[in-house]
């Protein structure tokens, strides 16, 4: 079991409550995590990543065990913890005003 | 008794203001999607309980919303729990993909380079006149979407953004956005969109084709000032029973048109200002007509700080000020283009919402005016409904 924390905006949008619990039958990676939560709540599609290009939203970063990885490979391995959902995958928000 | 449903967006969310045909005292619900910007709401005219909502955010993109049942409860169509159920292979998820068709191709910049065509948001959501499902988008930067699915999915109407032209078009201060869609009561073929800063555009065969509609503007910001695009249009507006004569607000000037958009003139008069956003229609009588004057482009509040909305029952030319209930003194908001509507009720009723979070109704026409609510975050649109 994996969990997901999203942003409040996005919790809302999902019309969830705290964080997401997801089951990822592949190799747990950063793509892999996505997938499943936009087939989970496919309200989101778009919101994290652009829907033709995939790249990441420019004011949207990835977290794990405290590493910032929005910028490294969307299919490296991740760490155990999150394999194991000891450690949440985080998605933030860059805080930016507004 | 007629019931009316004012649809507001607004920087933070959405609120939907309610009263009975006496327009007199006002339920406020929301704010809906709280903290997101919601750049227009607007019902079906066929169906006023379909609704539909852009709402968008710098961070997280462009939402879709929807509401089946007059606002109570929305989703973003295509990913409600029981659309996921079915596998009729139908979009999911997809109520906010908005992808040009083709290749994108480029506009000018605002230093005169060209800039790749990029989707940041819908500005403005005009629904069929004949079917709830249909609705159109018009988003910036600037090309016209429509959905016939009920905003499950989206498809260009790229005959506008691939006209010759294209290239040409550029972006006003907000951002190069189709802000205006006006469909023809009396022929479903015929169009207009307007564009800032490109101007008005005219469809007269479903939206495959369009021209450029703007002999006789006349704007000294842009190298040619009588160029055939790149004037910045700021709304444009029509009466059902006379879709051929056109009422403009350009960034300077009030304009109006009598042969569907072929040509315009000026028809400015003795406004206090002919700078503005917003322009509508009496919805009784086709020739009164109404804007805010704003001090100038690059203040953007009303003339010696006083709140007046603008009658003219001439179409023009001969305008009174309206200020009745509005505040005439140390007044510093701005009215967005998207901001004013006026009802279908005896007597006309029409509303506006500011920048500073107010919303004004008058029941008469404009004669008086009255605050529904007064501080709501900034107002980007406001629409009414006439509800039976």
């Amino acid at each position: 079991m994996i969990r997901v924390v999203l942003p409040p905006h996005l919790r809302t949008l999902a019309h969830v409550d705290g964080d997401v619990e997801l089951d990822v039958n592949t190799s747990v990676t950063q793509r892999s995590v996505l997938d499943e939560l936009e087939t989970r709540y496919p309200m989101l599609r778009g919101t994290m990543r652009d829907h033709v290009t995939q790249l990441r939203r420019p004011l949207v970063r990835f977290f794990v065990c405290g590493e910032d990885l929005s910028h490294e490979s969307l299919d490296a391995p991740l760490p155990e913890a999150i394999a194991k959902g000891s450690e949440p995958f985080v998605i933030i928000g860059a805080i930016a005003g507004g | 008794m007629s019931k009316v449903r004012v649809l507001v967006g607004t920087r933070k969310g959405a609120f939907i203001l309610t009263a009975d045909g006496a327009r007199k005292r006002w339920k406020v619900s929301g704010p809906h999607f709280a903290g997101w910007e919601i750049y227009h709401v607007k019902g079906s005219p066929v169906d006023p309980n379909r609704i539909y909502a852009s709402q968008t955010s710098g961070w997280f993109g462009q939402i879709i919303q929807r509401s089946d049942d007059g606002g109570k409860k929305w989703s973003t169509p295509g990913s409600s729990p029981d659309e996921l159920k079915s596998s009729d292979g139908m979009p999911k998820g997809e109520s906010n993909k908005f992808v040009y068709d083709g290749i994108p191709g480029t506009h000018q910049w605002y230093d005169g380079t060209q800039h790749p065509w990029e989707f940041k948001r819908v500005w403005h959501l005009e629904p069929s006149l004949h079917d709830p499902d249909h609705v159109y988008a018009g988003v910036e930067d600037a090309a016209l979407f429509e959905s016939k699915d009920g905003g499950k999915s989206w498809n260009e109407l790229s005959g506008l953004r691939q006209h010759d032209t294209g290239p040409k078009w550029q972006p006003g201060a907000g951002g190069m956005c189709l802000h205006t869609i006006l469909i023809d009561p009396q022929n479903p073929q015929r169009m207009y969109v307007a564009i800032s800063a490109a101007g008005t555009f005219r469809t007269d065969d479903g939206g495959t084709t369009w021209k450029p509609i703007n002999h006789g503007l006349h704007s000294e910001y842009i190298p040619d000032p009588s160029a055939e695009v790149g004037h910045c249009v700021h709304r444009i507006a029509m009466h059902r029973s006379r879709p051929n004569t056109l009422f403009m607000q350009k960034h300077w000037d009030v304009m109006r048109s009598e042969d569907g958009g072929d040509s315009w003139r000026e028809v400015s008069g003795n406004l206090p200002s002919d700078f503005g956003f917003p322009i509508d229609v009496h919805a009784h009588e086709p020739e009164t007509i109404y804007v805010v004057p704003i001090k100038s482009d690059s203040e953007h509040y009303p003339p010696n700080s006083r709140l007046r909305v603008y009658r003219s029952r001439t179409g023009g030319d001969e305008w009174e000020a309206l200020t009745k209930g509005l505040p005439q003194r140390n007044c510093y908001v701005n009215v967005l283009r998207d901001a004013m509507s006026v009802d279908s009720l005896e007597p006309c009723g029409v509303y506006f919402g500011t920048t500073g979070g107010q919303v004004y109704a008058s029941a008469d026409s404009g004669d008086s005016w009255k605050p529904i609510v007064r501080d709501l975050p900034a107002v980007l649109s406001v629409e009414a409904q006439v509800l039976p």
